[in-house]
């Protein structure tokens, strides 16, 4: 392997919706160098591929940010930072008032005003979103992209970022790239639990399997402080094709319904969780399958509708015409997805102060990896991109900056080199990364509350899936990679299985059932006031730590103290 | 769910590559596109949207509902031609206007 050494002023991990957002916020000061490393190239990578048909977070005419916020608290029920919320929400018209500048199609009204899709949403033409983003990040002079570089580990010392490692995904180069402030905007995790379809289109899931959990492995593994990891996502998806249901539930007022023909969706409530507890329950009471009710809509609404799926979730376009079925003749089975772990949906993620910074001094988070501040969806995630570019500026210039140089050693490199090494000289034996990442997410379905147990766990089956993923972690060593794409394989199975771990922590934690389906205790079944706190997380020693922190609300600010630094 | 690269059609111009969000598509010792692991496509058709020669076509698989249909796509201007030929042959067209936005 070649070893390459870069410097930067701020490096950023990951060149999706919240990476490219800091970049261009980082463009405007031009004496400042930043390099984006993403692991595909950031063209198309991360959630926003193949594109959006909405923006979700927008403070509509007549609202304001607190509005927002009061809203994302009610859906998790208490557990959110409202200092995130308010200063996300802060920028959300702002953000996107710059992505309608650079090329962002928005529909509006014969007044020029945006048209709105209920409270929060504006409709747009989204599926090129991402391709606009890229051009506008890479277009700054002072940014340079990086892609196709996988980054695995933080350069760390006294709890202070200098850098990271990484390697090449296509040929055999590692790379060290030392950096003044890192922002991480890797996203979630997807792929830790048994898909939906399990088989030949394992990938066709809600989330980009890509999104492995890089991040939130990197910082767990540095000693970085985590939350709410056990606030996991599960999405309510069309049936199959595992498509956007919002869409048709929204645009076309489709109700829930089951195999009775009974609309049951008011009976569980309206929460996020509550319309995927109440599909859920409908399925175990022997109503199922469940639909969306479409049999009503005009022809018209069904072109439209062909047209909006197009625009984000072909395989499902397809699927219709293939069929020869289109929604108004027949209703839309639907089913709730494996768990993911995204901060941009729920409040999983680092522990950060109002200006992103996570517990290791000059690093950053921002979009799905940083916790406490759910609902950010795109618009929210390019707040958070900006919002720690801000700070990232602040930081370089009032922080005595120690020269990576004199912290990140050639020993440490060479360590660090030859662990890649070492998976491209072993020699293929009978274990595979498939085999171990179809066992992960076996693992995680059966014993920490997946598909296979409409979602439920208890401590006993908790206890086990610990066992058995420290089990399959011990594997991981005696993987072998023919070229750096197995390698990498390699390391986004090694970083699911970390994330596993912390789910399992965090699930055990929580002695209660306060979000119906994301959360669901069955040693535990009720909510309980005395849970009305962040269940934290922090690895020491290799063992995971949990710290139990009291709710930052009623206008109050979190900031790290000496402690957490 | 996947996508088909035609190799008689690829003309080796490396934007399939590019617009991969998953790194899943390489250049063969003949310098055209292939997909290493076939069941790692996310169906995203960022692939099929940059290829200018019409070489990729997505499908569903069976566990999905297949049954041999693909999807492909043809951009004119502001319009994208999306084309669903089913086994038999007969093909359904869907034109979207990229300067149109969502109604729903």
């Amino acid at each position: 392997m070649k070893k390459k050494e870069l410097s930067t002023d701020v490096l950023i991990i990951g060149g999706g919706t919240a990476g490219c957002f800091a970049a261009m916020t980082l463009g405007k000061e031009k004496n400042i160098s930043v390099l984006i490393a993403e692991k595909a190239n950031i063209r198309r990578s991360g959630c926003l591929a193949a594109g959006v048909n909405a923006i979700n977070a927008y403070i509509t005419e007549g609202r304001v940010p607190q509005d927002y916020v009061d809203y994302a608290k009610k859906d998790a029920d208490g557990i959110v930072r409202e200092d995130l919320l308010l200063s996300m929400s802060e920028r959300l018209n702002h953000v996107t008032d710059v992505m309608e500048k650079a090329g962002l199609v928005i529909l509006k009204d014969e007044n020029g005003k945006y048209v709105t899709r209920g409270n929060r949403n504006i409709k747009i033409n989204g599926e090129n979103i991402k391709p606009i983003l890229a051009e506008a990040a890479s277009a700054q002079e002072n940014v340079t992209v990086l892609n196709h570089v996988n980054i695995t580990d933080y350069i760390v010392k006294d709890n202070r970022i200098y850098g990271a490692y990484g390697f090449d995904v296509n040929e055999e180069i590692f790379y060290v790239i030392h950096a003044k402030a890192v922002i991480c905007a890797t996203g979630g995790a997807a792929g830790l639990y048994r898909p939906n379809n399990p088989g030949f289109s394992r990938h066709k899931m809600w989330y980009p399997p890509f999104n492995t959990g890089a991040g939130y492995a990197m910082g767990i593994t540095a000693g970085a402080e985590m939350t709410t990891f056990e606030m996991r996502f599960i999405a309510l998806r069309c049936k199959d094709t595992i498509a956007p249901t919002g869409t048709i539930a929204q645009g076309v007022s489709a109700k829930q319904m089951n195999s009775n023909g009974e609309i049951y969706e008011t009976k569980y409530g309206l929460t996020t969780s509550q319309r995927v507890y109440g599909t859920v329950m409908e399925n175990r009471a022997g109503h199922g399958p469940c639909y969306l009710k479409t049999d009503e809509i005009t022809k018209e609404q069904e072109q439209d509708l062909y047209k909006a799926y197009l625009n984000m979730a072909p395989s499902q376009t397809l699927k219709w015409l293939e069929s020869g079925k289109g929604p108004s003749e027949q209703n839309v089975e639907i089913e709730g997805t494996e768990p993911y772990i995204v901060g941009g949906h729920t409040a999983s993620g680092y522990w950060v102060d109002n200006n992103r910074e996570t517990t290791i001094h000059g690093l950053f988070a921002a979009g799905d990896v940083a916790g406490g501040c759910p609902q950010k969806y795109v618009t929210g995630a390019l707040a958070e991109g900006e919002i720690a570019a801000e700070a990232v500026l602040g930081f370089l210039k009032d922080e005595k900056q120690t020269a990576a140089k004199d912290v990140d050693s050639e020993a440490k490199q060479n360590e660090k080199q030859a662990e890649y090494e070492h998976f491209l000289n072993n020699p293929q034996g009978l274990l595979t990364t498939e085999q171990l990442e179809e066992t992960m997410q076996k693992i995680m379905d059966q014993y920490a509350g997946g598909i296979a147990t409409d979602y439920r766990y208890n401590e006993s089956r908790l206890a086990l899936a610990k066992e058995k993923i420290t089990s399959l972690q011990k594997l991981v060593d005696g993987l072998a990679a023919e070229d750096m794409d197995d390698l990498l394989r390699i390391y986004e199975v090694k970083e699911r299985l970390v994330v596993c771990q912390v789910v399992i922590a965090h699930l055990l934690a929580r002695k209660e059932t306060r979000w119906h389906s994301f959360a669901e205790n069955a040693d535990y079944p009720e909510k309980n006031a005395d849970w009305e706190k962040y269940v934290n997380s922090r690895m020491k020693d290799g063992k995971i730590e949990i710290i139990f922190r009291e709710l930052v609300t009623g206008g109050k600010h979190y900031e790290h103290t000496n402690y957490t630094k | 769910m996947s996508i088909r690269i035609t190799q008689n059609n690829c003309v080796g111009c490396g934007r399939c590559i590019e617009a991969c969000p998953g790194n899943l598509i390489k250049k063969d010792a003949q310098g055209k596109a292939v997909i290493k692991h076939i069941s790692d496509c996310w169906g995203c058709t960022s692939c099929l949207k940059e290829c200018k020669t019409g070489a990729i076509s997505f499908y569903l698989g069976a566990d999905m509902g297949g049954a041999g249909s693909t999807l492909s796509v043809k951009s004119k201007g502001d319009i994208r031609e999306w084309c669903v030929t089913s086994p038999d042959g007969s093909v359904q067209v869907i034109e979207v206007n990229k300067k149109d936005a969502n109604k729903y």
